[in-house]
């Protein structure tokens, strides 16, 4: 995801759901307003959770990424 | 003669004391306990005690008395840990040292890290707190109840579900349900973490008119208003608003290299050693693994640890198949009208849910009764 500046970021590999759904709720509380934050998930589960937690929300999905062998990074930008 | 420390006096750290002092001899070893309370509480009475049928004085019992005599008992708060000196320091001042550590501090209901919450909130997670509950319930004539998880991970993850059921009928024996709502928040995409549990709750939420909001993490509670905002956007009047405060591990662990900011201790989920070190376990709440906040879970862990020390005071090999922790734990369900079920499961095998039924409920009353007789001493 080139040119999109990540405030912070979480590797949650290796824990499972709800795990990386809770950090991406937990690094969007900790955010400001217009930064982009990342989790990185090995859980299958995130594919569907994340980017639907953040539609519900009404955040921004900047974009997801595969970073390994079954893993994704999930971009959000806390837009309000 | 070797020193074992155990911090804290709840089920895991009374359970491996009383299990170290009857396979070890007084001669070989030194164990002690080490809790801010003189009280080892039942917690899962606290439950019931905002229906009135549990007097929140009589849900303690002297952590004193249920220690076998070979155990020493300390009063006192641990202030820090270093683990590259194998010390400890106390509120009190004293300094203790270990050649062995058990860390089992458990969870602590944090309801001031929410805006509002202390003002406008309740909770069952005290048992003050599940007191003045009681209160409010007694005079309830009517109108919205909100119940929900205000963060995840929380102490017993079915409380708050058994909570919403066992209001659902207490209302109804009240003669109050008709003109009562009853909604229940939790903070991810279902009702509850584990897929195989959803559809019976769903099912019981059907049937008794409970509405759910998914995707509800609680941002703030306004006392004034009475409505409770979700970090979603979604906001909630009541006139009750029962909420599972966030949880925290001990404040001496919050930020500590061994744990993670919220106070978590990194634990191997096999052999319950605290990131690697070979003299320090973590068991029960206290974790960081992701399974239940449970008694039970401490209940099954702590046998795993008590092998592995009295191995190594023995230079011996634990015996096979005994000092590794498979992710067992085994939750009952209270869901009202003299019904419960029941949750086991472990790492590997996800629960089976089935309908409640009188025979569980009977086992659950059963079990909270003789509690103080089978699992802090070890008999089972």
């Amino acid at each position: 995801m080139e040119g999109v500046k990540i405030a912070k970021e979480s590797d949650a590999r290796g824990s499972f759901c709800p795990g990386p759904l809770m950090e991406m709720i937990r690094l969007v509380r900790s955010a400001n307003v217009g930064e982009v934050v990342a989790v990185i998930s090995g859980d299958e589960g995130s594919k569907k959770d994340i980017p639907a937690w953040i539609n519900k929300a009404r955040y921004e999905l900047v974009g997801t990424e595969e970073v390994g062998p079954g893993a994704s990074r999930f971009l959000c930008r806390k837009n309000h | 003669m070797k020193t074992i420390l155990i911090l804290g006096g709840g089920t895991g750290g009374t359970i491996v004391a009383n299990r170290l002092a009857h396979g070890l001899r007084p001669d070989d070893v030194s164990i002690e306990v080490v809790s801010d309370s003189p009280l080892h509480y039942y917690q899962p009475a606290q439950l019931y005690v905002p229906f009135g049928e549990e007097d929140p004085r009589k849900i303690a019992r002297s952590e004193r008395k249920l220690l076998n005599p070979k155990v020493n008992f300390r009063i006192d708060t641990i202030s820090e840990w270093i683990p590259d000196k194998q010390l400890l320091r106390t509120a009190k001042g004293e300094n203790l040292s270990y050649d062995f550590l058990v860390i089992a501090t458990g969870s602590i209901a944090c309801p001031e890290a929410v805006e509002g919450f202390v003002a406008g909130a309740d909770h069952f997670y005290t048992p003050e707190a599940a007191y003045r509950l009681y209160h409010k319930l007694s005079e309830l004539e009517g109108g919205r109840l909100v119940v929900g998880v205000g963060g995840i991970p929380y102490k017993c993850p079915v409380a708050p579900l058994e909570f919403t059921l066992l209001a659902e009928a207490f209302l109804t024996h009240k003669g109050i349900r008709s003109n009562t709502e009853i909604v229940y928040t939790f903070p991810l995409n279902e009702v509850f973490q584990i897929a195989s549990v959803v559809p019976v709750v769903r099912s019981l939420f059907e049937q008794r008119s409970i509405r759910a909001e998914t995707f509800f993490n609680l941002e703030s509670v306004d006392p004034e208003k009475k409505v409770v905002k979700s970090l979603e956007g979604t906001e909630l009047p009541f006139d009750i608003l029962v909420m599972t405060p966030p949880h925290k591990g001990a404040a001496f662990l919050r930020g500590h290299p061994m744990a993670d900011n919220d106070g978590w201790v990194n634990t191997d989920r096999n052999t319950l050693r605290v990131n690697g070190l070979p003299n320090v376990w973590a068991l029960g709440d206290t974790t960081n693994l992701p399974i239940s906040k449970a008694g039970s879970t401490a209940h099954f862990e702590a046998p795993v640890i008590v092998e592995q020390i009295m191995a190594t005071i023995r230079r011996q090999e634990p015996p096979p198949g005994k000092a590794t922790y498979n992710g067992h734990v085994t939750c009952f369900i209270d869901a009202g009208y003299g019904k419960a079920t029941i949750l086991d499961f472990d790492y590997d095998h996800p629960p089976t849910v089935y309908e409640p039924d009188e025979f569980r409920h009977l086992q659950k009353m059963a079990f909270n009764k003789l509690y103080w007789h089978l699992v802090p001493t070890a008999v089972i």
